[in-house]
């Protein structure tokens, strides 16, 4: 019902308006019937085109004056020649810069080519980066070829000292009494950058070499499983790698510091010495890898977390410094801790105990550590017999 | 067999941006990701140009050369598409790619920034042409239809060409020759190693 009544009434009312319509269309009572299509020249309002009209356009000579022909008759002149005014460049194309030359400018000389965007994330504003080229080479040539050479190189040379030198025997034999040398602190920090080392190390020559080396053995979808869980471990693990690099800074700093004895050591040879240079808790090689270790260590902590937290506080050309220091620092510490890690066991009959127990024999100590000893029987000394004044002070 | 390339013709281009939305719109691009955008350089200035940039394909590409897990792939008209699904979103292809071309979900780098996303020329993945997988994953497969690219296809000034290298660089020519003016191939030199000398 509803339905067929609502038109009807809209019918109704739209009835009136129409009317009103047609009315307008009609002339106006009174107007004229015809009208003109557009108003006459010098025809008043609603005239009828009887106003006077001008004779001539030309300009009327003022009564009584002479005729102007006499000044007239001047024969045309030829023009004068002029220099001709060369045509600007468009205005479009004025200060335009030539995309090509550009180009080759910014790859040869650095730098990049940037403008403005209109959408928030403002490292699309930068158009072209050539430097992406030099990172690709570095990446794929000179961290391949500096990592291979400092660890494959590394790994010669031990196998070649060991099988020329063999194992550093502890002289005088074993003496079947220890002495502590690593508390459990000490020993439990060691080993916690030790194994975060190891992972990331490895985990990160997952990325530069097992493209090379792993993809084409076990496939591509396991190849990149294990690379995503590998990075994954890698930026877990730098936060253990970090800390104990920092504990270790805080617990063997004072041992660490140089002193004249490391000179001697090192003058008399130093690992290459015939017999053993004195030397304290640690000796002039085992300090350099120490400091080794904390700059380098510093240096692929900032530069990976930087990697972790991309564009946070670098450009492009940021994140690609970082990438270049955090990948030649890297190889060239696990060069070195291959040498540490050599050292350590199969190179020295005796220190891999300080380690793993944290007592290491006692001929061992007075052969490699001399001064250490000697110090540390001086305080035990004390402890055991303190002398005689400090005894009678005491007891009064 | 064609070798497909952009053109940006920026003499013409009116950073309308309407290339933009036309790719986020037909390849369904979440958000936070632009496989395709415009700078403007000299913005104000005499001699400003407006260029709109996205993945060039370029000859010899720095992405695929650098990509830990080597998931990129060409295609036989010189595209460079990639395999999501073997993506780890390391990064590395962003420091590479002269263009800036390559799209991270996330903006960390903690944990990986999830599955690469580029410009695919409108040709999709590795998955089946036209599957509802290779759509959500990398977007329209226009060129399986026989269709160009949507943005150069929308473009209002016709500044964006895409097909043929040779094709729109022959168009691109006699534009300059008649206008008498051009300020170049944006990014040819350095994304297929030769400018476009007119
Ligand atoms: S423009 Fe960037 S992402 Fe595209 S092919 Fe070149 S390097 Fe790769
Ligand atoms: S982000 Fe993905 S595509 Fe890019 S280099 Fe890393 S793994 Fe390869």
């Amino acid at each position: 019902m509803m339905r067929r009544i609502l038109p009807l009434a809209l019918l109704l009312l739209a009835a009136p308006a129409a009317q009103a319509q047609q009315n307008a269309q009609e002339p106006a009572a009174g107007a004229p019937a015809v009208q003109a299509i557009a108003p006459e020249v010098g025809a008043g309002r609603g005239g009828t085109g009887g106003g006077q009209q001008p004779v001539t356009t030309e300009p009327q000579a003022p009564t009584g004056s002479p005729t102007p022909e006499a000044s007239q008759t001047t024969p045309p002149q030829p023009p004068t020649p002029v220099t001709p005014i060369p045509t600007p460049a468009p205005f479009t194309d004025r200060g335009q810069s030539d995309a090509a030359e550009l180009e080759l400018r910014r790859a040869l000389r650095g730098g990049m080519i940037e403008g403005a965007v209109t959408i928030p994330n403002q490292t699309a504003a930068v158009l072209i980066q050539p430097e992406g080229r030099d990172w690709r080479v570095f990446r794929n040539s000179t961290l391949g070829w500096t990592g291979a050479i400092a660890v494959l190189g590394m790994l010669a040379a031990l196998a070649l000292f060991y099988l020329l030198k063999g194992t550093t025997q502890i002289e005088s034999g074993r003496s079947g009494r220890s002495i502590l040398r690593y508390g459990g602190l000490e020993r439990a920090n060691h080993w916690m950058v030790a194994t975060s080392f190891v992972l990331l190390g490895l985990s990160g020559l997952n990325l530069s070499y097992g493209r090379y080396l792993l993809r084409p053995l076990i496939g591509a979808e396991a190849f990149t499983s294990l690379t995503f869980w590998g990075q994954a471990v890698h930026q877990y693990l730098s936060f253990p790698f970090t800390i104990g690099l920092a504990v270790m800074l805080a617990v063997w700093l004072r041992e660490n510091l140089p002193t004249r004895t490391d000179l001697a050591w090192l003058r008399a040879g130093g690992p290459m010495a015939r017999g053993h240079p004195p030397a304290g808790k640690f000796n002039a090689g085992q300090k350099l890898l120490f400091w080794f270790v904390i700059g380098g260590g510093a240096l692929v902590a900032a530069s990976g977390y930087l990697l972790m937290f991309p564009f946070t506080l670098t450009d492009i050309a940021g994140q690609q410094w970082a990438h270049m220091a955090h990948g030649i620092m890297a190889m060239l510490m696990l060069a070195a801790i291959l040498a540490h890690i050599y050292i350590g066991t199969l190179g020295t009959e005796g220190a891999f105990e300080g380690m793993s127990s944290g007592r290491v024999d006692y001929h061992y100590a007075k052969e490699h550590h001399r001064l250490w000893v000697e110090q540390e029987m001086a305080k035990a000394q004390e402890v055991v017999a303190p002398p005689a004044r400090a005894r009678s002070a005491g007891a009064d | 067999m064609a070798r497909l390339k952009f053109l940006c013709d920026a003499d013409r281009c009116i950073e309308c941006n309407a290339c933009v939305t036309a790719c986020k719109n037909e390849n369904e691009v979440p958000w936070g990701i632009n496989r395709r955008r415009v700078v403007t350089i000299n913005d104000g200035k005499p001699g400003e140009r407006s260029i709109s940039m996205a993945c060039m394909h370029c000859t010899d590409a720095p992405c695929a050369a650098v990509c830990p897990v080597s998931c990129f792939y060409g295609t036989a008209d010189g595209l460079v598409l990639h395999d999501k699904d073997l993506c780890i979103g390391c990064g590395y292809c962003f420091y590479a790619c002269p263009f800036g071309a390559p799209q991270y979900p996330r903006v960390g780098n903690f944990g990986g920034r999830g599955k690469m996303d580029k410009c695919t020329y409108c040709a999709g993945g590795p998955q089946a042409d036209n599957s509802a997988v290779e759509y959500a994953q990398y977007g329209a497969n226009r060129l399986a239809e026989g269709k160009l690219p949507l943005c150069a296809e929308m473009c209002s000034t016709k500044a964006l060409l895409a097909g043929d290298g040779e094709i729109i660089a022959a168009i691109y020519k006699e534009r300059v020759q008649r206008r008498g003016y051009g300020s170049g191939a944006w990014g040819w030199r350095t994304a297929y190693k030769e400018g476009l000398a007119v």
